[in-house]
């Protein structure tokens, strides 16, 4: 089992209301130096059996057509290392 | 990365041959050309943004201008009109020192491209507009047009746009209280986001859209600048100007409702401390509009240094600052010494505000960017006197026939149990069905003063506590009378939110609307504008409640397919005393139901005819103006007197529609008596207009039947209310528990 990884966000020309409302909170905190907050979206899909070049496609199209709404949002799909999943198990 | 060298106002002089895209931007060559000879030279790439922004026909009108005019040379002498059309949202005085600023707006385009967001920037702009005439919003509206209730389509753009509304009214806590939602398969791919809001201002508080006074300053403030809903210009920065652009920017907005929020807060507190001179909310074409409107309105001209505007995103041009539709943002012009005082308000209202240039004693609208001059203007040539056509408009060949398709000659049911079939069909098709699962997304009754919301016939809010004053509003429109009849389409629309004002107790006093067509380029499109705007300006002539203002949205068409000519129209009235309001839910068993007007066989266009045949031909029903108003007077005095405990409008669906609401809102059953005369086909489905139902307690009833007969209303007896069924003696009966699954459970099992 492998896992895939779908990272969301808003495209850079989109208002990020969330993201600003972040980064107005920084400096009330008493965090100084950040310029600039976005948010987005983070998938972790736990996909059965190997991750070919098909599974990766279907899978970018779900996220094409499901995760992101490709009007106001990119996504980038990568596979995590094992290493990093086993990692996480811990 | 530098843009060499800056396109100058000096530049663009010197460099006659430059050719600009102002093909991409939407001008016409003969448009062009008159930019060129306005300013006796080509225009500099941020003037061509202007221009080509501002001369769309969105910001100009100019297709739509010759014949609105009509709105102006029709209107009816009214006492209550304080601002008239060409301000942010036209005034109405209520009375006891209020005054009520109301509009509504279309957001068709940008809420089929992303439905969520596109709703709500709708919602946010139109009460900008609100805030600009220096009025607390109280209240929004949204009248919604979708494709099929069956067409996958419409499960994606319905729950985004009643998502939007919701998210955006309720984050900034106004509440929503009326609108309608309509299928027709005619919306397929041109939904019709139309919203409209309500604003509370005392007389003396009403600001206007000007820049008067050398040495006035010009304060922007609200969100940052960014590069939303700039699609076209981009075209300007990117592919002429600058190729290595990283890329195209979209044309979508997203709405920040709390930005919103203390802009209204902020905005009010200005105006309390009486710090502006004038206003203007940046809606489309932003800065563009903004400027030079403000400055086209006011005495002088106006100068601007574009570096000063504060940008989400620096790599923007200054075309694009120009173009951006940013939401959020407001421009004022604020007397010097007042300037110190209104930037600590926004202040404290976390909002940002940078003065950005000021009113100067010359007639041009000039803006600089990094030190050069990029725009030299006469601000009026941008802003009002852009071109105006005459387009051809010719009645469609297919009109004769449409009508000919005579919707009177349809089958009918054969026996009763046929009858009854089609009641329940027409009850649960969608566009009579309860559009609870969607209504209730809305927060109604946020801020405590809502006194009706939907489905009553008008929204009701109260603005005075103590005296119990209040407004209604009602908004309608159908698209298939409208359709087979553009005249008389409209003054149907018309009539119909004229009558749903009275039928809730209030006085109508005037009128906005939204006329939604298709392309204006079509001779047959056009044709039934003209046709509907010169209905609608008799209508309002006629019935004495003039036109305050609205909007226009062309081009909602798929191809060659238009949608069906919807102009969409609210009324706003006022109330003495919300106390004294009618509401269309049965209140009392015992109570007798009486039918106001005359019914005749009319089924062009109807409800029946659409659920029952999937036709549309014929006429619409007549339109007698004096009689919707001897009807309203009617209602309101009978609401005054408390001679009626409820009271519905009829109008798509016929009677039975109306005697099903009533009864499943109120819980009680209604035993119906077909009157001498009519056949029960008729009785239940016709849709003449000029019609309601109302229930009037017995110990009225005397004197409710004299009034009637002494202004000439007839007024029939056709049952009372009783029991939990409704029954139509002689040939059926449907219990309320069967009628509220089929009227209920329709919407939530197609999108929900």
């Amino acid at each position: 089992m492998a896992r895939v990884v779908v990272d969301v966000m808003l495209k850079p020309e989109i208002l990020d209301p969330q993201g600003q409302a972040v980064q107005r909170a920084l400096p009330r905190l008493g965090f100084e130096g950040i310029s600039d907050v976005r948010q987005g979206k983070r998938f972790e899909l736990e996909v059965d059996g190997p991750v070919d070049a098909a599974a990766l496609a279907r899978i970018h199209d779900l996220a094409e057509s499901f995760l992101a709404n490709t009007v106001i949002e990119d996504f980038t799909v990568k596979v995590e290392e094992p290493a990093e999943v086993a990692e996480a198990a811990k | 990365m530098s843009r060499t060298p800056l396109d100058t106002v000096e530049h663009a002089a010197a460099t006659p041959d430059v050719e600009l895209p102002w093909a991409e931007l939407g001008l016409k060559k003969d448009e062009y050309e008159r930019v060129v000879e306005i300013l006796g030279r080509r225009p500099t790439g941020a003037e061509l943004a202007m221009y080509s922004v501002m001369w769309s026909e969105h910001c100009s009108y100019k297709s739509s201008k010759v014949h609105l005019r009509q709105f102006g040379e029709k209107a009816p002498e009214s006492d209550a009109m304080l601002v008239g059309i060409g301000e942010n949202a036209g005034v109405v005085d209520v009375g006891q020192g209020y005054a009520v600023t109301f509009k509504v707006e279309s957001h068709n385009h940008p809420s089929y491209v992303e439905p969520y967001q596109g709703a709500a920037t709708g919602v946010g702009g139109i009460v900008r507009d609100i805030i600009a005439m220096g009025a607390r919003p109280v209240a929004v509206v949204d009248p919604l047009r979708f494709g099929a209730a069956d067409h996958p389509d419409t499960k994606r753009v319905l729950p985004g746009v009643v998502a939007g509304i919701g998210g955006y009214g309720n984050c900034l806590g106004l509440p929503n209280i009326g609108g309608e939602v309509v299928f027709d398969s005619c919306y397929q791919g041109n939904p019709l986001v139309n919203a409209g809001a309500i604003g509370v201002m005392r007389h003396e508080d009403i600001h206007l859209a000007k820049a008067s006074g050398a040495g006035n300053k010009v304060v922007l403030y609200g969100a940052r600048t960014g590069g939303d809903g700039i699609g076209g210009a981009s075209i300007l920065a990117s592919e002429t100007f600058d190729d290595a652009k990283p890329s195209k920017r979209p044309a979508v907005q997203v709405g920040d409702p709390f930005q919103e929020k203390l802009l209204i807060e902020c905005t009010l507190e200005a105006f309390e401390e009486k710090l502006v001179v004038g206003i203007q909310d940046l809606g489309a074409a932003g800065l563009s509009c903004a400027t030079s409107e403000l400055a086209s309105n006011g005495s002088g001209g106006m100068r601007v240094t574009l570096d000063d505007v504060p940008l989400r995103d620096s790599t923007l041009s200054p075309e694009e600052i120009l173009m951006s539709e940013s939401q959020e943002r407001m421009c004022a012009v604020v007397e010097p010494e007042k300037v110190d005082r209104f930037l600590e308000i926004c202040e404290k209202w976390d909002v940002i505000a940078t003065v950005i240039g000021e009113v100067t004693d010359g007639d041009r609208l000039e803006i600089y960017w990094h030190g050069g001059k990029i725009v030299d203007v006469d601000p009026r040539t941008v802003a009002h006197e852009g071109p105006v056509y005459e387009r051809p408009y010719a009645r469609p060949e297919w009109q004769d026939a449409l009508q000919a398709d005579d919707a009177n000659k349809l089958p009918r049911p054969a026996s009763s149990e046929e009858l009854r079939d089609q009641v329940l069909k027409l009850v649960g098709s969608p566009n009579q069905a309860s559009k609870k699962w969607i209504t209730s997304q809305y927060d109604h009754f946020v801020q405590g003063n809502t006194v009706l919301a939907q489905p009553e016939d008008s929204g009701m809010i109260r603005i005075d506590e103590e005296t119990g004053l209040g407004v209604a509003i009602a908004t309608d429109g159908n698209g298939r009378y409208a359709k087979l009849d553009p005249y008389h389409g409209a003054q149907l629309a018309l009539a119909e939110a004229y009558r749903n004002v009275a039928t809730t107790g209030a006085k109508p006093l005037a009128v906005s609307d939204c006329l939604n067509f298709g392309s204006p380029e079509d001779p047959a499109v056009m044709w039934q504008f003209a046709e509907a705007v010169r209905g609608l300006a008799d209508a309002c002539q006629q019935l004495g409640t003039p036109v305050t203002g609205g909007n226009v949205s062309l081009y909602n068409q798929t191809g060659e397919a238009a949608i069906h000519p919807t102009p969409v129209v609210a009324v706003l009235g006022v109330i003495d005393d919300v106390a004294r309001r009618t509401p269309v839910a049965f209140q009392e068993e015992g109570q007798l139901i009486y039918l106001l007007g005359d019914t005749r066989e009319e089924f062009g266009g109807s409800a029946w005819s659409q659920v029952v045949h999937d036709h549309l031909g014929g006429l619409p029903p007549a339109v007698d103006l004096e009689r919707e108003r001897l009807l309203a007077e009617i209602l309101i005095s009978a609401s005054r007197d408390g001679m009626i405990d409820s009271a519905h409008d009829l109008s798509d669906g016929g009677l039975v529609q109306a005697v099903v609401e009533s009864a499943l809102l109120g819980g009680k059953g209604a035993r119906l008596v077909v009157p001498d005369g009519l056949d029960a086909f008729t009785f239940l489905f016709s849709e003449s207009a000029g019609r309601a139902i109302v229930a009037v307690p017995r110990s009225e009833e005397v004197r409710f039947n004299d009034m009637c007969g002494a202004r000439g209303l007839p007024a029939t007896r056709i049952g009372v209310v009783d029991g939990a069924a409704v029954e139509v003696q002689g040939e059926f009966t449907l219990t309320l528990e069967e009628l509220r699954t089929v009227h209920e459970e329709t919407i939530p099992a197609l999108l929900a």
